[in-house]
């Protein structure tokens, strides 16, 4: 081996890195740049992307769901801002307050909500949804009703239905008229869990 | 056909993408350039300049060189700024080459020592290829050279380590 190639293959085995990378999160926070923060976390109800914003929780989306962490990201990138990082400790509060949730010790979710991400009729149902207390339930209609225009609840399930803040906003609650369960983005057996948690009793069985 | 029109605003993936894909290599870059001690500064410096400016990028084709030309530029201020720095008065005495690598050194560290001995461009240009494994077009992209100019300075790197080395 000439002395050249032993430089080059020296110089390719690199200067040994450091088995964990330096937290750029933590900085970037500090110099307000940091726009999205997410975490995943586990829940009873499978494993969950969660995203904040300075203003507050902005995202909650099921990874199983048809959705993939990177679509998710993705459209956070798109529509809030491209400086989104992970930063499990800037996640903290809601992880606290959706475990508790899940253990029952939780009535009520005291997290800010950032609602930039719905708008118009949309967002007057699922504020309205947000106002159904725990353990209660309401039909489509009325959240429609709620919203402005009792006739309008088909575009009340859509609006449901792409809810960007599931479980907190709690459109589980919604069911139809006839106390069917409805539908659910995440999937009916979520929305099972999710009432039964709330011990909500009142479902007719399929 | 109509001539496509190319969108103003360029869609950029989400950052934590770009930590993800490139930051290994960057800081495999930074300890090459600057040092193991100043490294993870830099690597932090880096990052949060890179995402300050991110929103504003008008071209998000060649992020990786992107990256490596905001890493260069953090790299070459603190070298800069170390050599300015007064030595401190009592601090290691006698071995100022230790003070800068930091840790106890291991047989490659003459080779990296070396390497940081090398002009900057010179440097730069051999750390991106072959720590972080840039072709020329990258390394001449993200140091804002000719592919030409890129090849010839780590050529000359090499050259000066050959003569360097293990003497």
């Amino acid at each position: 081996m000439t002395i050249s190639d032993q430089i080059e293959q020296e110089l390719r085995s690199g200067a040994p890195a450091p088995g964990e990378l330096p937290d750029v999160s933590e900085a970037a926070a500090a110099a307000g740049l940091l726009d999205v923060a997410y975490a995943t976390l586990d829940s009873p109800v499978g494993t969950l992307l969660v995203a904040v914003t300075p203003r507050g929780l902005v995202r909650l989306a099921y990874l199983d769901a048809g959705e993939e962490e990177a679509s998710v990201l993705e459209q956070l990138a798109a529509t809030v801002s491209p400086r989104v990082l992970a930063a499990p400790r800037k996640l903290d509060e809601p992880r606290r307050e959706l475990d508790q949730y899940f253990a029952g010790r939780r009535r009520q979710f005291e997290l800010p909500l950032d609602w930039r991400l719905t708008r118009g009729f949309a967002r007057r149902v699922l504020e309205a949804t947000a106002r159904i207390p725990y353990g209660g339930t309401a039909t489509y209609k009325q959240v429609a009703g709620e919203a402005g225009n009792a006739r309008a609840y088909r575009a009340a399930g859509n609006a449901l239905g792409s809810n960007p803040i599931p479980i907190v906003v709690p459109c589980h609650r919604i069911l139809h008229s006839g106390g069917g369960l409805g539908g659910y983005t995440g999937g009916l057996e979520r929305k099972r869990v999710l009432l039964g948690v709330e011990g909500y009793s009142g479902l007719k069985q399929p | 056909m109509p001539h496509r029109r190319v969108s103003s605003v360029v869609n950029l993936p989400p950052f934590q993408q770009l930590l993800d894909l490139h930051g290994r290599d960057v800081h495999r870059f930074l300890v090459a350039t600057v040092g193991r001690v100043d490294a993870d500064d830099c690597y932090q410096e880096t990052w949060v300049a890179a995402l300050r400016a991110y929103p504003k990028l008008r071209d998000g084709s060649n992020l990786r060189s992107w990256i490596f030309t905001v890493a260069y530029r953090k790299a070459i201020d603190h070298i800069r700024a170390r050599r300015r720095a007064p030595v401190a008065v009592g601090a290691v005495a006698d071995t100022p080459s230790a003070a800068a690598t930091g840790p106890p050194t291991t047989p490659d560290e003459d080779l990296w020592a070396q390497v940081r001995g090398l002009p900057d461009k010179q440097r730069t240009a051999l750390a991106m290829r072959y720590v972080a494994d840039a072709g020329y077009d990258e390394i001449s992209a993200a140091m804002g050279t000719s592919e030409d100019a890129a090849r010839r300075n780590v050529h000359e790197a090499l050259k000066r380590l050959r003569t360097e080395y293990k003497r």
